[in-house]
């Protein structure tokens, strides 16, 4: 029997961890993800969990703690942010080219500096390349769902993945809201035994895991990570259609809100979500045809799925809680437009940076947002890229 | 949906009044909110936490810029915040406090809404034994919200302080003592002034 609870996200995350009782979690701390490795160890003293849990000096050693313990066949996970997930960016790309499904709780904050410690997205979107899947989620409810989906996504034989489960810090990390809990027992069957084909410490079968791989295997060993990630597509999805159905909350690669007859919408990822649908449900009141999408599954990107929901809309708000400093707008407003083109041409879009280390961003901005895409219907030329909520 | 934004100082606890208030909303089976604004924390910088809390699901995750109740854990602060910015016209304003009912007053000379005195401090020390004004303030602001009984609460709280000292019971009688006095003890301040 589930149960209705009130915790932080980052609770959260430490129940679902409690639940998965993985193999290994090496952490070090860092706000606003420390939570998570303290709860975690307190588990462990309290003898509610058999982890063995490493507090290693660096999130480098974090995750090459999780590398070496993933690649001798068990579960390995960690807990970061920020400049802590910037010091783990080259170890990211060797568990994602070595094919191991290391799990991570990513606790969203700003990429220095200046030095900040609240929310945005510059530290998973500088690990956007590095070939981990990344689920975004928009509250302490979709941040538990996600943990408890993320180890069968990882582990699954055609996918052999990396994941982070995102969420925004501070935003959902330490706020307490309402949430229901699966009980222990359906939530560990729900994600199961791992039992890996192949791993390092199996003596009937030896194995190497991340040799060097000369110009002849390079590029057969990176097409393999392109062929696995897109494999995720379908699997994400059966995962979080078994999820539904056991658990009786669905999920997609999106989530599509108010779209049916959408004239103008905005599309973002994680906490400003909510917000934005309260913005979209007092639009509507007034006969405004808004919708909103909230981007789930950032990895693999689902291309032909925003084209298809953005069918019909005339303007587009692509909202990104990053600056990639292209000079043209962030990484969501790069992928999403690329989407589009060729396929769902002739939406007029705004790449929109919003919500930087920790800006508020509020149901009122949302209206300018709304209003402006109105306007460029009615052909007020629209801005390429335009900070919101900033002075100046 | 009630939105409740508190004002305290770093090491005050004003940030986990809040949560004690989600907490104790929960219990009555509302959908809440707990969270504090973060920043770089010292103790005795101004700190604001915030609550809501509906009947519906909340999804808003944006700070509180109209609240219905503000709680002023620091009376101190009213020279140099503006605790009142933004509050409903027919919102409740409950300060921490041991001033006269109308030094208090005049510090709002345009605010339409009510304000509340409360002096947990005094309550905190005579009941408790220490300065902890966060037992009598979420006592009051639960009466100003009207999201529980008198009763309910109580029994709501005796339940959470059994569980909460369950090695020290001899603290739960003066945190109920405190929550009693507190819930008599909240009075409006115009009220008073014109008593006086």
């Amino acid at each position: 029997m589930s149960r209705k609870d009130r915790m932080s996200g980052n609770q959260a995350i430490a129940v679902a961890i409690r639940q998965i009782n993985p193999d290994v979690i090496a952490a070090f701390p860092i706000t606003p993800s420390t939570e998570i490795p303290q709860y975690v160890s307190a588990f462990k003293a309290d003898g509610l969990i058999d982890t063995e849990f490493i507090a290693v000096e660096s999130e480098h050693s974090a995750m090459s703690a999780c590398i070496g313990a993933s690649a001798a066949g068990v579960r390995a996970m960690t807990a970061t942010s920020s400049a802590g997930m910037a010091l783990m960016y080259e170890l990211l790309y060797v568990a994602a080219s070595d094919r191991l499904p290391i799990v991570m709780a990513a606790v969203n904050r700003a990429l220095t500096g200046p030095i900040n410690i609240n929310a945005d997205h510059s530290d998973s979107m500088g690990a956007k390349d590095s070939g981990w899947i990344q689920i975004y989620s928009e509250n302490a409810q979709e941040a538990y769902d996600n943990m408890l989906m993320a180890h069968r996504i990882a582990e699954h034989p055609d996918v052999l993945l990396p994941v982070m489960i995102c969420q925004d810090g501070f935003i959902t990390s330490h706020a307490i809201e309402n949430i229901v809990i699966e009980d222990d027992e359906s939530a560990r069957a729900f994600t199961g035994e791992y039992n890996p084909a192949k791993h390092l410490l199996n003596p009937k079968e030896s194995l190497g895991v991340g040799p060097y791989s000369v110009s002849a295997f390079y590029m057969e060993m990176k097409r393999s990570q392109f062929e696995a990630m897109n494999n995720a597509r379908k699997v994400i999805r059966d995962v979080s259609e078994d999820f539904a159905k056991r658990m009786g909350r669905s999920y997609g690669m999106f989530e599509a809100y108010r779209m049916e007859d959408a004239e103008t919408a905005v599309l973002l990822m994680g906490s400003s979500a909510g917000t934005g649908k309260d913005a979209v449900d007092a639009l509507r009141e007034k006969g405004v045809k808004a919708g909103l999408v909230k981007l789930r599954v950032f990895r693999p990107f689902p291309a032909e799925e925003l084209a298809t929901v953005f069918r019909g809309v005339k303007a587009l708000g692509i909202m990104d809680k990053c600056d990639g400093f292209s000079g043209n707008g962030g990484p969501l407003g790069a992928e999403v437009r690329a989407a589009l083109y060729g396929k769902s041409d002739g939406i007029k879009t705004c790449n929109y940076i919003f919500g930087l280390g920790g800006r508020d961003i509020k149901v009122e901005d949302f209206r300018v947002i709304f209003g402006e895409l109105k306007d460029g219907i009615d052909g007020k030329p629209l801005p390429d890229c335009r900070y919101i909520g900033v002075r100046g | 949906m009630i939105e409740i934004r508190w004002h305290g100082r770093g090491g005050q606890g004003a940030k986990t009044a809040a949560l004690l208030l989600a907490d104790a909303a929960f219990e009555t089976g509302l959908y809440v909110q707990g969270f504090p604004e973060y920043g770089p924390e010292r103790m005795g910088a101004p700190i604001t936490a915030y609550n809501r809390l509906s009947e519906s699901p909340i999804r808003v995750h944006s700070n509180i810029y109209d609240p219905d109740i503000v709680v002023v854990v620091d009376e101190t602060l009213l020279k140099s915040v503006d605790v009142a910015a933004g509050l409903k016209e027919t919102g409740k304003l409950l300060i921490n406090t041991n001033s006269e009912p109308e030094s208090v007053l005049k510090a709002f000379p345009g605010f339409k809404g009510s304000i509340y005195a409360i002096d947990a401090a005094d309550i905190s020390r005579r009941t408790i034994g220490r300065n902890l004004p966060n037992t009598p303030l979420l006592s009051a602001v639960v009466k100003l919200s009207g999201i529980m009984d008198e009763e309910s609460f109580f029994e709501n709280m005796k339940k959470a302080f059994r569980e909460k000292f369950s090695h020290k019971t001899e603290m739960i009688d003066g945190n109920m003592n405190a929550v009693r006095e507190a819930w008599a003890s909240v009075v409006p301040l115009n009220e008073v002034a014109a008593r006086n």
